[in-house]
Protein backbone atom coordinates (compact mmCIF):
# COMPACT_ATOMS: atom_id res chain seq x y z
CA UNK A 1 0.00 0.00 0.00
CA UNK A 2 1.51 3.77 -0.82
CA UNK A 3 0.94 6.00 1.59
CA UNK A 4 0.42 9.45 0.11
CA UNK A 5 1.31 13.02 2.30
CA UNK A 6 0.85 15.95 0.68
CA UNK A 7 1.79 19.06 2.35
CA UNK A 8 -0.24 21.15 0.55
CA UNK A 9 -3.68 20.98 -1.31
CA UNK A 10 -2.26 21.61 -4.89
CA UNK A 11 0.02 18.32 -3.88
CA UNK A 12 -3.26 16.51 -3.00
CA UNK A 13 -4.86 17.19 -5.84
CA UNK A 14 -1.95 16.10 -8.17
CA UNK A 15 -1.65 13.09 -6.20
CA UNK A 16 -5.29 12.46 -6.58
CA UNK A 17 -5.17 12.79 -10.42
CA UNK A 18 -2.50 10.76 -10.83
CA UNK A 19 -3.87 7.81 -8.13
CA UNK A 20 -7.90 8.07 -8.45
CA UNK A 21 -7.76 5.29 -6.67
CA UNK A 22 -6.11 6.57 -4.01
CA UNK A 23 -8.50 6.74 -0.72
CA UNK A 24 -8.42 10.02 1.33
CA UNK A 25 -8.14 9.65 5.10
CA UNK A 26 -9.34 13.02 7.58
CA UNK A 27 -10.12 11.60 10.65
CA UNK A 28 -9.96 8.02 9.88
CA UNK A 29 -12.85 7.26 12.12
CA UNK A 30 -14.76 5.90 8.99
CA UNK A 31 -11.89 4.20 7.44
CA UNK A 32 -9.59 2.87 9.89
CA UNK A 33 -12.51 0.92 11.26
CA UNK A 34 -12.71 -0.59 7.88
CA UNK A 35 -8.94 -1.36 7.84
CA UNK A 36 -9.18 -2.71 11.23
CA UNK A 37 -11.64 -5.24 9.83
CA UNK A 38 -9.85 -6.02 6.89
CA UNK A 39 -13.42 -4.44 4.93
CA UNK A 40 -11.02 -2.52 2.77
CA UNK A 41 -7.40 -2.90 1.55
CA UNK A 42 -6.56 0.80 -1.01
CA UNK A 43 -3.57 0.70 -2.87
CA UNK A 44 -3.37 3.67 -1.73
CA UNK A 45 -3.99 5.81 1.35
CA UNK A 46 -4.34 9.87 0.40
CA UNK A 47 -3.56 11.70 4.14
CA UNK A 48 -5.31 14.94 3.95
CA UNK A 49 -4.20 15.88 7.74
CA UNK A 50 -0.88 17.52 6.66
CA UNK A 51 -2.25 20.32 5.02
CA UNK A 52 -2.60 23.08 6.65
CA UNK A 53 -5.40 25.50 4.52
CA UNK A 54 -7.83 22.68 5.01
CA UNK A 55 -7.75 22.78 8.94
CA UNK A 56 -8.88 26.25 8.60
CA UNK A 57 -12.54 27.57 8.67
CA UNK A 58 -13.16 31.33 7.19
CA UNK A 59 -16.06 33.93 7.53
CA UNK A 60 -16.75 35.64 4.90
CA UNK A 61 -19.66 38.07 5.00
CA UNK A 62 -22.64 35.88 6.12
CA UNK A 63 -20.81 32.46 5.10
CA UNK A 64 -18.76 30.44 6.42
CA UNK A 65 -15.97 27.87 4.58
CA UNK A 66 -14.97 25.22 6.99
CA UNK A 67 -11.95 23.39 5.67
CA UNK A 68 -12.04 19.75 5.28
CA UNK A 69 -10.34 18.60 8.11
CA UNK A 70 -11.58 20.97 10.65
CA UNK A 71 -12.86 18.76 13.23
CA UNK A 72 -16.16 18.13 15.22
CA UNK A 73 -14.74 19.48 18.64
CA UNK A 74 -13.49 22.55 16.65
CA UNK A 75 -17.13 23.02 14.85
CA UNK A 76 -18.81 22.97 19.06
CA UNK A 77 -16.23 25.47 20.72
CA UNK A 78 -15.86 27.83 17.71
CA UNK A 79 -18.54 27.63 15.67
CA UNK A 80 -21.88 27.02 17.96
CA UNK A 81 -23.24 31.05 17.33
CA UNK A 82 -22.93 31.15 13.50
CA UNK A 83 -23.90 27.26 12.60
CA UNK A 84 -26.24 26.40 15.60
CA UNK A 85 -27.60 23.78 13.51
CA UNK A 86 -23.93 22.22 12.77
CA UNK A 87 -22.99 22.79 16.37
CA UNK A 88 -25.87 20.63 17.74
CA UNK A 89 -25.04 17.75 15.35
CA UNK A 90 -21.51 17.80 15.63
CA UNK A 91 -21.77 17.31 19.52
CA UNK A 92 -24.05 14.13 18.88
CA UNK A 93 -21.24 12.48 16.88
CA UNK A 94 -19.30 9.59 18.96
CA UNK A 95 -17.36 10.57 21.92
CA UNK A 96 -14.92 13.68 22.50
CA UNK A 97 -12.28 11.07 21.11
CA UNK A 98 -13.93 10.43 18.03
CA UNK A 99 -15.25 14.25 18.05
CA UNK A 100 -11.36 15.31 18.26
CA UNK A 101 -10.59 13.39 15.04
CA UNK A 102 -13.87 13.29 12.98
CA UNK A 103 -14.60 15.68 10.39
CA UNK A 104 -17.71 16.88 8.07
CA UNK A 105 -16.08 16.32 4.96
CA UNK A 106 -15.42 13.10 6.03
CA UNK A 107 -19.14 12.93 6.90
CA UNK A 108 -19.76 14.01 3.97
CA UNK A 109 -17.54 11.31 2.26
CA UNK A 110 -18.55 8.41 3.96
CA UNK A 111 -22.58 9.60 2.90
CA UNK A 112 -23.19 7.02 5.24
CA UNK A 113 -27.63 7.79 5.49
CA UNK A 114 -27.02 8.11 9.12
CA UNK A 115 -24.50 10.82 9.16
CA UNK A 116 -25.80 13.06 11.52
CA UNK A 117 -24.66 16.13 9.55
CA UNK A 118 -26.23 14.92 6.49
CA UNK A 119 -29.93 17.01 7.15
CA UNK A 120 -28.13 20.24 9.14
CA UNK A 121 -26.31 20.75 5.76
CA UNK A 122 -29.73 20.53 3.58
CA UNK A 123 -31.72 22.74 5.83
CA UNK A 124 -28.81 25.15 6.26
CA UNK A 125 -28.46 25.37 2.10
CA UNK A 126 -24.91 24.27 2.32
CA UNK A 127 -22.36 23.72 -0.81
CA UNK A 128 -19.54 21.01 -1.03
CA UNK A 129 -16.57 22.69 -2.21
CA UNK A 130 -15.27 19.87 -4.38
CA UNK A 131 -11.75 19.97 -6.19
CA UNK A 132 -9.62 18.83 -8.54
CA UNK A 133 -6.66 19.51 -10.54
CA UNK A 134 -9.53 20.49 -13.16
CA UNK A 135 -10.69 23.77 -10.87
CA UNK A 136 -13.41 23.68 -8.02
CA UNK A 137 -17.07 23.79 -8.51
CA UNK A 138 -19.55 24.15 -5.82
CA UNK A 139 -22.09 21.13 -5.30
CA UNK A 140 -25.24 21.93 -2.96
CA UNK A 141 -25.97 19.44 -0.72
CA UNK A 142 -29.14 18.56 -2.15
CA UNK A 143 -27.13 17.21 -5.27
CA UNK A 144 -24.34 15.57 -3.15
CA UNK A 145 -26.08 12.57 -2.13
CA UNK A 146 -26.80 9.71 -4.47
CA UNK A 147 -27.29 7.29 -2.70
CA UNK A 148 -26.56 4.65 -0.01
CA UNK A 149 -22.52 5.26 0.50
CA UNK A 150 -22.52 7.18 -2.62
CA UNK A 151 -21.63 11.17 -3.44
CA UNK A 152 -21.32 13.01 -6.43
CA UNK A 153 -17.80 13.36 -5.92
CA UNK A 154 -15.34 12.61 -9.16
CA UNK A 155 -12.61 10.36 -8.97
CA UNK A 156 -10.05 12.99 -9.24
CA UNK A 157 -11.83 14.92 -6.83
CA UNK A 158 -11.34 15.77 -2.91
CA UNK A 159 -13.91 17.87 -0.69
CA UNK A 160 -11.55 21.04 0.29
CA UNK A 161 -14.16 22.80 2.22
CA UNK A 162 -18.15 23.36 3.11
CA UNK A 163 -20.06 26.37 2.26
CA UNK A 164 -22.46 27.38 5.60
CA UNK A 165 -24.39 30.46 5.07
CA UNK A 166 -24.58 32.05 8.81
CA UNK A 167 -28.05 31.11 10.36
CA UNK A 168 -30.46 33.60 9.89
CA UNK A 169 -32.73 32.27 12.48
CA UNK A 170 -33.19 29.90 14.70
CA UNK A 171 -32.20 26.68 13.87
CA UNK A 172 -32.44 22.98 15.93
CA UNK A 173 -30.85 19.47 15.15
CA UNK A 174 -32.90 16.21 17.15
CA UNK A 175 -31.75 12.61 16.95
CA UNK A 176 -32.90 9.49 18.28
CA UNK A 177 -30.41 6.46 19.52
CA UNK A 178 -30.44 3.76 22.03
CA UNK A 179 -28.26 5.71 24.13
CA UNK A 180 -27.06 9.37 24.98
CA UNK A 181 -23.67 8.88 23.77
CA UNK A 182 -21.85 7.15 20.99
CA UNK A 183 -24.89 5.69 19.12
CA UNK A 184 -25.59 6.04 15.58
CA UNK A 185 -28.91 7.71 14.33
CA UNK A 186 -32.34 5.60 14.11
CA UNK A 187 -33.46 8.69 12.54
CA UNK A 188 -32.21 12.50 12.97
CA UNK A 189 -34.34 15.53 12.03
CA UNK A 190 -32.76 19.35 11.17
CA UNK A 191 -35.07 22.53 11.19
CA UNK A 192 -33.61 26.21 10.01
CA UNK A 193 -35.96 28.95 9.96
CA UNK A 194 -34.72 32.36 7.96
CA UNK A 195 -36.08 35.64 7.81
CA UNK A 196 -38.81 36.53 6.34
CA UNK A 197 -40.92 32.86 7.75
CA UNK A 198 -38.99 30.71 5.68
CA UNK A 199 -38.78 27.41 6.46
CA UNK A 200 -36.53 23.96 5.47
CA UNK A 201 -36.79 20.83 7.37
CA UNK A 202 -34.78 17.66 6.42
CA UNK A 203 -34.57 13.94 7.79
CA UNK A 204 -31.81 11.90 7.78
CA UNK A 205 -30.87 7.76 9.01
CA UNK A 206 -35.12 7.46 7.57
CA UNK A 207 -33.96 6.62 3.56
CA UNK A 208 -31.13 5.96 1.65
CA UNK A 209 -30.11 9.55 1.26
CA UNK A 210 -30.98 12.59 3.54
CA UNK A 211 -34.04 14.59 2.40
CA UNK A 212 -36.12 17.61 2.56
CA UNK A 213 -39.83 17.44 4.11
CA UNK A 214 -41.36 19.86 1.52
CA UNK A 215 -44.85 19.07 2.27
CA UNK A 216 -43.95 20.35 5.94
CA UNK A 217 -41.80 23.25 4.97
CA UNK A 218 -44.87 24.31 2.94
CA UNK A 219 -47.18 23.69 5.50
CA UNK A 220 -45.39 25.83 7.77
CA UNK A 221 -44.33 28.33 5.38
CA UNK A 222 -48.14 28.86 4.79
CA UNK A 223 -49.41 28.65 8.46
CA UNK A 224 -47.05 31.59 9.31
CA UNK A 225 -44.48 31.46 12.38
CA UNK A 226 -45.97 34.79 13.98
CA UNK A 227 -48.36 34.66 17.18
CA UNK A 228 -47.88 32.52 19.95
CA UNK A 229 -47.11 27.97 18.89
CA UNK A 230 -49.93 26.38 18.19
CA UNK A 231 -49.87 22.96 18.86
CA UNK A 232 -51.98 21.67 16.21
CA UNK A 233 -49.64 23.37 13.77
CA UNK A 234 -46.67 21.50 15.43
CA UNK A 235 -48.67 18.44 15.45
CA UNK A 236 -49.80 18.46 11.82
CA UNK A 237 -45.45 19.68 11.10
CA UNK A 238 -44.71 16.62 12.66
CA UNK A 239 -47.12 14.25 10.71
CA UNK A 240 -45.88 15.45 7.81
CA UNK A 241 -42.60 15.03 8.41
CA UNK A 242 -42.97 11.20 9.23
CA UNK A 243 -44.30 11.23 5.42
CA UNK A 244 -40.99 12.45 3.96
CA UNK A 245 -39.24 9.72 5.62
CA UNK A 246 -38.68 6.05 2.82
CA UNK A 247 -37.38 4.43 6.24
CA UNK A 248 -36.70 0.52 6.30
CA UNK A 249 -36.87 -1.75 9.32
CA UNK A 250 -33.51 -3.04 10.69
CA UNK A 251 -32.44 -3.89 13.94
CA UNK A 252 -31.80 -0.56 15.13
CA UNK A 253 -35.83 0.18 14.64
CA UNK A 254 -38.56 -0.43 12.55
CA UNK A 255 -39.95 1.90 9.66
CA UNK A 256 -43.15 2.24 11.42
CA UNK A 257 -41.07 3.78 14.58
CA UNK A 258 -38.84 5.52 12.95
CA UNK A 259 -41.51 7.25 11.25
CA UNK A 260 -43.32 7.94 14.28
CA UNK A 261 -39.95 9.07 16.25
CA UNK A 262 -39.42 11.56 13.40
CA UNK A 263 -43.34 13.18 14.14
CA UNK A 264 -41.83 13.76 17.69
CA UNK A 265 -38.69 15.39 17.03
CA UNK A 266 -40.51 17.40 14.11
CA UNK A 267 -43.02 18.81 16.48
CA UNK A 268 -40.83 19.22 19.40
CA UNK A 269 -37.68 20.84 17.44
CA UNK A 270 -40.38 23.19 16.12
CA UNK A 271 -41.74 24.27 19.42
CA UNK A 272 -38.33 25.18 20.09
CA UNK A 273 -37.28 26.79 16.75
CA UNK A 274 -40.98 28.85 17.19
CA UNK A 275 -40.29 30.42 21.06
CA UNK A 276 -36.95 31.34 19.62
CA UNK A 277 -38.09 32.91 16.29
CA UNK A 278 -40.19 34.98 18.60
CA UNK A 279 -37.72 36.00 20.39
CA UNK A 280 -38.56 33.97 23.69
CA UNK A 281 -35.29 32.11 23.56
CA UNK A 282 -35.96 29.97 26.56
CA UNK A 283 -36.47 26.34 25.75
CA UNK A 284 -39.42 24.72 26.32
CA UNK A 285 -40.34 21.24 25.80
CA UNK A 286 -43.54 20.03 23.60
CA UNK B 1 8.32 2.71 6.60
CA UNK B 2 10.34 4.10 9.48
CA UNK B 3 8.15 6.00 11.28
CA UNK B 4 9.69 8.16 14.04
CA UNK B 5 7.55 10.17 16.65
CA UNK B 6 7.79 11.55 20.33
CA UNK B 7 6.02 9.06 22.60
CA UNK B 8 6.16 10.14 26.14
CA UNK B 9 8.73 12.85 25.50
CA UNK B 10 11.10 10.65 23.83
CA UNK B 11 11.97 10.22 20.22
CA UNK B 12 11.24 6.72 19.07
CA UNK B 13 11.53 4.93 15.88
CA UNK B 14 10.06 1.86 14.71
CA UNK B 15 11.29 -0.23 10.96
CA UNK B 16 8.92 -1.73 8.79
CA UNK B 17 5.44 -0.06 9.86
CA UNK B 18 2.96 -0.65 7.75
CA UNK B 19 1.42 2.69 7.09
CA UNK B 20 -2.27 1.80 7.47
CA UNK B 21 -1.52 -0.52 10.47
CA UNK B 22 -3.26 1.16 13.83
CA UNK B 23 -0.89 3.95 15.60
CA UNK B 24 -2.39 1.19 18.85
CA UNK B 25 -0.42 -1.36 17.13
CA UNK B 26 2.26 0.58 16.84
CA UNK B 27 2.55 1.29 20.57
CA UNK B 28 1.84 -1.88 21.61
CA UNK B 29 3.06 -4.21 19.40
CA UNK B 30 6.15 -2.48 17.90
CA UNK B 31 7.12 0.29 20.90
CA UNK B 32 6.61 -2.31 23.60
CA UNK B 33 3.83 0.34 25.66
CA UNK B 34 0.77 -2.07 26.40
CA UNK B 35 -0.62 0.20 28.48
CA UNK B 36 -3.04 1.40 25.64
CA UNK B 37 -5.58 -1.51 25.38
CA UNK B 38 -6.82 -3.52 22.15
CA UNK B 39 -10.07 -4.45 22.56
CA UNK B 40 -12.39 -3.25 20.27
CA UNK B 41 -10.43 -1.62 16.96
CA UNK B 42 -13.54 0.60 16.03
CA UNK B 43 -13.73 3.75 18.55
CA UNK B 44 -16.71 2.39 20.54
CA UNK B 45 -14.84 1.58 23.78
CA UNK B 46 -11.91 3.87 24.25
CA UNK B 47 -9.83 1.51 26.15
CA UNK B 48 -6.90 2.29 23.17
CA UNK B 49 -7.12 6.61 24.13
CA UNK B 50 -4.25 8.22 24.04
CA UNK B 51 -2.69 12.56 23.52
CA UNK B 52 -2.13 12.50 20.19
CA UNK B 53 -0.15 16.30 20.02
CA UNK B 54 -2.29 17.31 22.72
CA UNK B 55 -6.09 15.88 21.73
CA UNK B 56 -7.52 12.65 23.22
CA UNK B 57 -7.83 10.68 20.56
CA UNK B 58 -8.55 6.56 19.86
CA UNK B 59 -5.24 4.94 18.50
CA UNK B 60 -7.00 2.32 16.81
CA UNK B 61 -8.13 5.23 14.68
CA UNK B 62 -5.18 6.76 13.77
CA UNK B 63 -3.19 5.37 10.91
CA UNK B 64 0.60 4.56 11.75
CA UNK B 65 1.47 6.99 8.81
CA UNK B 66 -0.77 9.56 10.21
CA UNK B 67 1.53 9.68 13.28
CA UNK B 68 4.52 10.49 11.62
CA UNK B 69 6.31 12.72 13.22
CA UNK B 70 3.85 13.75 16.09
CA UNK B 71 3.74 13.54 19.83
CA UNK B 72 1.84 11.05 21.64
CA UNK B 73 1.00 10.60 25.54
CA UNK B 74 0.46 7.18 26.63
CA UNK B 75 -0.65 6.72 30.22
CA UNK B 76 2.88 5.44 30.96
CA UNK B 77 3.81 8.68 30.17
CA UNK B 78 1.16 10.46 33.04
CA UNK B 79 3.04 8.62 36.45
CA UNK B 80 6.31 10.49 37.14
CA UNK B 81 8.67 7.10 37.97
CA UNK B 82 7.22 5.81 40.77
CA UNK B 83 4.90 8.69 41.54
CA UNK B 84 1.57 8.44 39.77
CA UNK B 85 -0.61 10.90 38.79
CA UNK B 86 -3.11 12.41 40.32
CA UNK B 87 -6.22 10.89 38.65
CA UNK B 88 -4.37 7.55 38.86
CA UNK B 89 -3.79 7.98 42.46
CA UNK B 90 -7.67 8.58 42.21
CA UNK B 91 -8.75 5.55 40.67
CA UNK B 92 -6.50 3.78 43.11
CA UNK B 93 -7.85 5.47 46.12
CA UNK B 94 -11.66 5.22 44.95
CA UNK B 95 -11.57 1.69 43.79
CA UNK B 96 -12.07 2.60 40.33
CA UNK B 97 -10.24 -0.42 39.09
CA UNK B 98 -11.61 -3.99 39.15
CA UNK B 99 -9.62 -5.81 35.79
CA UNK B 100 -7.92 -2.72 34.92
CA UNK B 101 -8.93 -3.32 31.24
CA UNK B 102 -10.37 0.20 30.55
CA UNK B 103 -8.48 1.92 33.38
CA UNK B 104 -5.79 3.13 31.16
CA UNK B 105 -8.11 5.11 28.58
CA UNK B 106 -10.21 6.17 31.72
CA UNK B 107 -7.26 7.73 33.59
CA UNK B 108 -5.66 9.44 29.86
CA UNK B 109 -9.70 10.99 29.45
CA UNK B 110 -10.03 11.72 32.78
CA UNK B 111 -6.97 13.70 32.62
CA UNK B 112 -7.79 15.26 29.40
CA UNK B 113 -11.11 16.78 30.83
CA UNK B 114 -8.99 17.86 34.16
CA UNK B 115 -6.80 19.47 32.33
CA UNK B 116 -9.09 21.38 30.27
CA UNK B 117 -11.79 21.67 32.84
CA UNK B 118 -9.82 21.54 36.37
CA UNK B 119 -13.48 21.77 38.10
CA UNK B 120 -16.32 19.54 36.01
CA UNK B 121 -19.52 19.29 36.55
CA UNK B 122 -21.23 15.90 36.93
CA UNK B 123 -22.59 16.20 33.34
CA UNK B 124 -19.15 17.73 31.48
CA UNK B 125 -17.51 14.30 33.63
CA UNK B 126 -20.32 12.29 32.35
CA UNK B 127 -19.79 13.15 28.53
CA UNK B 128 -16.02 13.11 28.92
CA UNK B 129 -15.98 9.70 29.54
CA UNK B 130 -19.22 8.54 27.49
CA UNK B 131 -16.63 7.35 25.14
CA UNK B 132 -14.88 4.74 27.21
CA UNK B 133 -16.72 1.23 28.35
CA UNK B 134 -15.71 -0.44 31.83
CA UNK B 135 -17.11 -4.08 31.67
CA UNK B 136 -16.74 -4.42 35.60
CA UNK B 137 -17.30 -1.25 37.80
CA UNK B 138 -20.67 0.39 36.65
CA UNK B 139 -19.12 3.58 36.71
CA UNK B 140 -20.04 4.76 40.28
CA UNK B 141 -16.43 4.63 41.47
CA UNK B 142 -14.75 5.63 38.47
CA UNK B 143 -16.95 8.92 38.76
CA UNK B 144 -15.85 9.34 42.22
CA UNK B 145 -12.34 8.87 41.54
CA UNK B 146 -12.75 11.78 38.72
CA UNK B 147 -13.95 14.26 41.35
CA UNK B 148 -11.79 12.93 43.59
CA UNK B 149 -8.87 14.13 41.58
CA UNK B 150 -10.40 17.35 40.71
CA UNK B 151 -9.70 18.19 44.26
CA UNK B 152 -6.00 17.38 43.95
CA UNK B 153 -3.23 19.27 42.75
CA UNK B 154 -2.21 18.56 39.04
CA UNK B 155 1.84 17.62 39.00
CA UNK B 156 3.86 20.87 37.97
C1 LIG C 1 -17.27 4.96 17.58
C2 LIG C 1 -17.79 5.78 16.43
C3 LIG C 1 -18.94 6.53 16.59
C4 LIG C 1 -19.46 7.28 15.53
N1 LIG C 1 -20.59 8.00 15.75
C5 LIG C 1 -21.10 8.72 14.73
C6 LIG C 1 -22.26 9.50 14.94
O1 LIG C 1 -22.82 9.55 16.04
N2 LIG C 1 -22.75 10.20 13.89
C7 LIG C 1 -22.15 10.19 12.66
O2 LIG C 1 -22.62 10.85 11.75
N3 LIG C 1 -21.04 9.47 12.44
C8 LIG C 1 -20.50 8.74 13.44
N4 LIG C 1 -19.37 8.00 13.22
C9 LIG C 1 -18.78 7.94 11.87
C10 LIG C 1 -17.65 8.95 11.61
O3 LIG C 1 -17.09 9.42 12.81
C11 LIG C 1 -18.14 10.15 10.82
O4 LIG C 1 -18.67 9.73 9.58
C12 LIG C 1 -17.03 11.19 10.57
O5 LIG C 1 -17.61 12.39 10.14
C13 LIG C 1 -15.99 10.75 9.59
O6 LIG C 1 -15.01 11.77 9.49
P1 LIG C 1 -13.47 11.42 9.37
O7 LIG C 1 -12.73 12.69 9.15
O8 LIG C 1 -13.03 10.58 10.49
O9 LIG C 1 -13.51 10.57 8.03
P2 LIG C 1 -12.54 9.45 7.44
O10 LIG C 1 -12.73 8.17 8.14
O11 LIG C 1 -11.15 9.97 7.34
O12 LIG C 1 -13.17 9.37 5.97
C14 LIG C 1 -14.52 8.97 5.78
C15 LIG C 1 -14.81 8.83 4.28
O13 LIG C 1 -14.75 10.09 3.65
C16 LIG C 1 -13.70 10.13 2.69
N5 LIG C 1 -13.12 11.46 2.86
C17 LIG C 1 -12.66 12.02 4.03
N6 LIG C 1 -12.27 13.28 3.81
C18 LIG C 1 -12.49 13.53 2.49
C19 LIG C 1 -12.28 14.68 1.65
N7 LIG C 1 -11.80 15.83 2.14
N8 LIG C 1 -12.62 14.58 0.35
C20 LIG C 1 -13.14 13.43 -0.15
N9 LIG C 1 -13.36 12.32 0.59
C21 LIG C 1 -13.04 12.38 1.89
C22 LIG C 1 -12.80 8.96 3.02
O14 LIG C 1 -12.12 8.47 1.91
C23 LIG C 1 -13.81 7.96 3.55
O15 LIG C 1 -14.47 7.33 2.49
C24 LIG C 1 -18.81 7.25 14.27
C25 LIG C 1 -17.64 6.52 14.11
C26 LIG C 1 -17.12 5.78 15.16
C27 LIG C 1 -15.86 5.00 14.97
S1 LIG D 1 -9.76 -0.36 20.95
FE1 LIG D 1 -9.85 1.69 20.28
S2 LIG D 1 -11.77 2.33 20.98
FE2 LIG D 1 -11.79 0.23 21.45
S1 LIG E 1 -12.37 -2.44 35.50
FE1 LIG E 1 -12.71 -4.13 34.23
S2 LIG E 1 -13.40 -3.20 32.40
FE2 LIG E 1 -13.36 -1.58 33.76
Amino acid sequence: MDFLRPATLPDALAMKADRPDAVPIAGGTDVMVELNFDHRRPDALLDLTGIAELTRWDRTGNAIRLGATVPYSRVITELGDALPALAMASRTVGSPQIRNRGTVAGNLGAASPAGDTHPVLLVAGAEVEAASVRGSRRIPAEEFYVGVKRNALEPDELISAVYLPVAAGPQQFAKIGTRNAMVIAVCSFALALGSGGTVRAAVGSAGPTPRRARAAEEFLAEAGLDGPPRAEVCGHFGELVATAADPIDDVRGSAAYRRHALSVLARRALAWAWQEYQGKGERTCA
Amino acid sequence: MRLRLTVNGESRQADDVWEGESLLFVLRERLGLPGSKNACEQGECGSCTVYLDDTVVCSCLVAAGQAEGSRVRTVEGLADGERLDRVQQSFVDAGAVQCGFCTPGLVVAAHDLLDRVPHPAEEEVREALAGNLCRCTGYEKILEAVRLAATREPRA
